[in-house]
This record gives structure tokens, C-alpha cells and sequence, in this order.
């Protein structure tokens, strides 16, 4: 029996020989994660089961991020439940405000998830992880409840979508710009139910953290988990940070696919989602001109290092537009102290950006930067949906961080070549 | 598993910001997030929602966050029952495991409209529009998932030992 990448890694924590679409199956889990949103609703159905403790203290997950440092007292309640929680089932696994980071950015970095792992979170995007070749998925807090209970989630075993990555991207494109540029292609529920499996020699020509954006995104093409081949630059990136055994599946050259797509990545430029879907894409040339009062650039999409550095080489020198806010996230405390001791702060802050802590905040509209009446965002972060980063009648551009920078800098959404004159 | 209800409808790709934003996610109580329940797309829903009520939309109901609180907060409205063209994934599988009645029919879902008295039987896989007289036929769930939904969700299901 032929199986796809997904298939393979889910048949092999199932016990089983062989999975095919459509099959229900029982696995375990190598992590069980949730954040300061979702935990709370997990704890109160994990302790109607009856169970005293969670199935592995090592592999329950916890990190304080969406509304941490607290927004306001019912926040603080929450935080405070978790962290109750964790003490009271001696949890290794959970980050507080000083050591958390936003979760998909941090989990990757503290080396909590390998090639191989199967990985359920309470939070959409857990989907990322399938940029090092582990199979991680999206729940709600009852699925996590029980998985902290039981070390178990059901599944239906996926079909998948193929897509095969040739070539390299241009300068200032970045992995952003290839899954908006995917989700526009495909829309907003082209994955529904299904894999995105991602091959080909154009694969290496990713870095991670392209590669990490990629996955994060997968939920926003309704996808159930995005993955790709593991290579040497995955195995170098997990070797620095895990002892644990690298576990990697190809899918078997007659796996079956539901579509397979053929992808150049030179041939994609810098893509921006209009409101309110991410796929309502434009290339840049397209966009028109359109004026903006806000850039965020962070999230667990493109809070990375490398975004940040890429932001910071665009803004270097020159000052934020009069009348535009920016915000710049460093998407973990580590991220933080490397764009300090590299300079990277300095450059934002003589620009006349803020730099924030890392924080979920303005991405799902919670705080540290939310939009009023008619106002106008460019940001790195996910989703644009209708009052997503504030008021209603307000407006997210979703964009990779050299566009989201370039705009911060013209007022209005840019093109980074334009900015950078070359 | 029977229903019956006014309906109240809406389009595609509802997503779980509007159906509960995230600025009430800082609290988990059932009722409060029932009080702003699709507030940004319709901000007379709440008034307008009656217990037992069912709610009808387009394609790829539930898109975007992982929340469990989108599907609590619409069964706590008093909806009884969803019927949609297509869910997304996560509130799919959220909304069983809360037990929130949840059925994918493409053929119901684009021609019962806004108002209309609808009536289900989801053992036998039937939806009735009871003011224009047309019947619909859907696949009927799976035992083990109407066990769940009976039960009031997956965490009582298990506590029951329906599900082990």
C-alpha cells in the first residue's frame, strides 16, 4: 500500500503497517501543546475526565503567549490557571513571561519537536512544525484535554496535495510570498481536510524558516497539516537543539494525490493578501496605492530572526512614515537578545519603530497595537478576516517582513526593491 | 437525533473571529461568550437567536483560529444544530467533541433560506425546509460521533466509557 508522508508518519504511531485516506485512526502523541487562550478551556474538561495526572509530564506543553504579558485581569486569571496547573502536575514544559516565546516559533527553538513527531496543539497554527518533518496539527481544547489525559487522538487519515518546488526565489521574496501566493492559487479551503506535502530539489533552496512560515499557513488554505522532506539543513537545525533520534519519511514514488502542483519559486514575487482572505492575493505591481496607519511585523508566521534582520536591513538609515505606527515583535526572548546584541534594536528604535516583547497581542486583535474605525494595517502575521486586528470596519494587508518594512517606510504598501533602489 | 428551528443564515467562510472575537477570548464562561456570539457580522443575532434555533452557511464554516469557544459560544446561544456546505476542519472535529450538532449538506444549504422552519432527523440523514416543502438527504453520523454529541461532548462520552 502506497502512502504519502503524512500517512507514514501517522501508521507508524498507530502501530500499523499501512493507513490509506479516509481511515479512522487512534495515535500517540509525542507532544500535547496549549497556550494561555486555549489551556484554560483544557484544564476544566481535563479535570471532569478524572484522571489525576497528565499522560507525560515532559511531553504537555504550555506557553503563555497570546495575551502575556497580561493584557487585563481575566487574562491574568487565565495565565494564573495555567501556571496552577503545570506547578500542581510538575509540567517541565512550560514558559512564562522571561522565557516564553510565541509557540510555534519557540517550540522549534527549545528543540521540543523532531522529524517523525506526531504533535497536536490546541492553536491553529500548530500546522508549523511540518516544516521539520513531523506530522502537527490544529485542535481545540477538549482534544487537548484528552490528549494530556491519554497520550491519544483520534484522526481521519488525510489525502494529500503534492506540490514540487523547483528553482530559487529572487531577492526580497521570502517563504511568505510562496504560501500566499499558494493560498491564492488554491483558496481558502483548496487543502480542506487534507495534506500539503511539499518536494522537490527547490526544497533546499528554502531556509527553515521559510520553510516554518510555509506550514505555519497551511491552516489558512484549510489544510490539515503541511510537511516537508527532510534534508541536510533540517537535520543540521534539529541536531543543535535535540539529542532526540531524527526520525525522516518520503512519501512512496506511486503515492496517491489528490492535485499535484508545480512550483517555481523564482518565478513568484512579493505577494499581499487583501481583505478580508488571505486569498485574495495581488503581486506587488498590482497592488495599487493604497495608504496604510500601522506595520506589524512578528507572529508565529514571520517572527523569526531572519525576519526581523530582513526588516531591519530595509529600515536601516531611514525613518518610519509620519503618521504610521510600527510595530516590530521579536517572536522569541532569544530572537530578542540576538537582534540586541546585533544591533538590530537600535536600527528600529532610531527609525521610530517599538519594539515589543514577544506576544501573540496584535495578530488576533487582543492588544499592543489594535486598529480603530478605518484604519489600515500591513502586517506579517496570518489572517485578515473582518476585525481581525481590531474594529471591524478596519483593515489587514497580509505581507512577508521586507514589504511589511518597505511600507513602513513609504506610508503606503511598497515594494522593497523600490524602497531599497535596487 | 431530532431538531427543529427557525433559521438563521449566513455566507461562505464564516471564520471563528467573527462567530466569537478574540478580544472575549480572556474569559472561558459559556453565557459571556454567548452575549457577543457573531456580534461582528451581525450584531442582532443575539437578540434575534431562539433556543433550538439552526443555523445555516455557505462553504468552510469555522475557518481560521482553533478556539473552542466559536462552537461553545453558538450552542450556548441556544442553536441546536448547524448545517453548512463544507466546515473547516478544527471547528469540525471542535464542535462534535463540545456536543454541537454539526451536518454537512451542500444541496440544504444553498436553497434553505433566512427564516425558514426547518426540521432534522440526523439518524436517518434527513433535513426538512418545512416552509418550502423540499427535503434533503445527507449522509447520517456515524454512531459513535452521535454517541459524543448525546452525550454532550467527548470528555462526558469518556467519563461514560461510550468511548475508549
Amino acid at each position: 500500500m502506497s502512502m504519502t508522508m503524512t500517512q507514514k508518519i501517522l501508521a507508524s504511531h498507530a502501530g500499523l503497517e499501512s493507513v490509506e485516506a479516509g481511515q479512522l485512526i487512534l495515535v500517540s502523541l509525542d507532544r500535547v501543546l496549549g497556550n494561555d487562550i486555549t489551556s484554560p478551556v483544557a484544564i476544566k474538561e481535563f479535570e471532569k475526565i478524572g484522571v489525576s495526572n497528565v499522560y507525560d509530564k515532559e511531553k504537555v506543553t504550555m506557553v503563555m503567549d497570546h495575551f502575556a504579558p497580561n493584557k487585563d485581569i481575566k487574562a491574568a486569571t487565565q495565565c494564573k490557571m495555567c501556571r496552577d496547573f503545570c506547578e500542581e502536575k510538575s509540567i517541565t514544559h512550560f514558559y512564562d513571561v522571561g522565557r516564553m516565546g510565541i509557540e510555534h516559533a519557540l517550540l522549534p527553538e527549545k528543540g521540543l519537536v523532531v522529524p517523525g513527531d506526531v504533535v497536536i496543539g490546541a492553536d491553529s497554527h500548530t500546522c508549523t512544525y511540518g516544516a521539520l518533518g513531523a506530522f502537527s496539527t490544529g485542535v481545540g481544547s477538549t482534544d487537548m484535554a484528552c490528549g494530556m489525559a491519554t497520550g491519544k487522538a483520534w484522526f481521519k487519515v488525510p489525502s494529500a496535495i503534492k506540490f514540487v518546488l523547483k528553482g530559487k526565489l529572487n531577492k526580497y521574496v521570502s517563504g511568505k510570498d510562496v504560501i500566499l501566493h499558494i493560498i491564492g492559487k488554491i483558496g481558502v479551503d483548496g487543502a480542506l481536510y487534507k495534506s500539503m506535502e511539499f518536494v522537490g530539489e527547490g526544497v533546499s533552496a528554502l531556509t527553515i524558516y521559510d520553510r516554518l512560515t510555509i506550514c505555519n499557513m497551511a491552516i489558512e488554505a484549510g489544510a490539515k497539516n503541511g510537511i516537508f522532506e527532510v534534508d541536510e539543513q533540517t537535520v543540521a537545525y534539529v541536531k543543535e537543539r535535540s539529542d532526540r533520534e531524527i526520525v525522516s519519511y518520503k512519501a512512496d514514488e506511486d503515492a496517491v494525490y489528490d492535485a499535484v502542483y508545480e512550483i517555481d519559486l523564482s518565478m513568484i514575487k512579493s505577494t499581499v493578501s487583501f481583505p478580508h482572505l488571505p486569498e485574495n492575493t495581488r503581486t506587488i505591481d498590482e497592488v495599487g496605492d493604497i495608504k496604510i496607519d500601522q506595520v506589524v511585523i512578528g507572529s508565529c508566521t514571520n517572527g523569526q530572526y531572519k525576519d526581523i534582520e530582513e526588516a531591519a536591513m530595509i529600515i536601516k538609515g531611514k525613518k518610519v512614515a509620519k503618521n504610521v505606527r510600527a510595530i516590530i515583535i521579536p517572536a522569541t526572548q532569544d530572537i530578542y537578545l540576538r537582534a540586541m546584541e546585533n544591533g538590530l534594536l537600535k536600527i528600529f528604535i532610531e527609525a521610530g519603530c517599538v519594539v515589543s516583547t514577544p506576544t501573540c497581542g496584535p495578530c488576533l486583535g487582543g492588544y499592543m497595537g489594535i486598529l480603530a474605525a478605518g484604519e489600515r494595517a500591513v502586517a506579517t502575521t496570518n489572517r485578515n478576516f473582518v476585525g481581525r486586528m481590531g474594529h471591524v470596519t478596519s483593515e489587514v494587508y497580509l505581507a512577508s517582513p521586507a514589504v511589511a518594512a518597505a511600507s513602513a517606510i513609504a506610508g503606503k504598501i511598497a515594494d522593497p526593491k523600490e524602497i531599497m533602489k535596487d | 437525533m431530532k431538531f427543529s428551528g427557525k433559521v438563521i443564515k449566513y455566507g461562505d467562510n464564516v471564520d471563528t473571529d467573527v462567530i466569537i472575537p478574540a478580544r472575549y477570548l480572556n474569559t472561558s464562561d459559556h453565557s459571556e461568550l454567548a452575549s457577543h456570539c457573531m456580534e461582528d457580522i451581525d450584531k442582532d443575532f443575539t437578540k434575534k437567536v431562539e433556543v433550538g434555533d439552526i443555523m445555516v452557511a455557505g462553504f468552510n464554516f469555522g475557518c481560521g483560529s482553533s478556539r473552542e469557544h466559536a462552537p461553545i459560544a453558538i450552542k450556548a446561544s441556544g442553536i441546536s444544530l448547524v448545517i453548512a456546505k463544507t466546515f473547516a476542519r478544527i471547528f469540525y472535529r471542535n464542535a462534535i467533541n463540545i456536543g454541537l450538532a454539526i451536518v454537512e449538506c451542500p444541496e440544504a444549504a444553498e436553497a434553505i433560506e433566512d427564516g425558514h422552519k426547518v426540521e432534522a432527523d440526523l439518524d436517518n440523514g434527513m433535513i426538512y425546509d418545512i416552509t418550502s416543502g423540499k427535503s434533503f438527504k445527507t449522509q447520517p453520523f456515524p454512531e459513535f460521533i452521535q454517541k459524543i454529541i448525546t452525550n454532550g461532548g467527548l470528555v462526558e462520552s469518556i467519563r461514560r466509557g461510550d468511548i475508549k
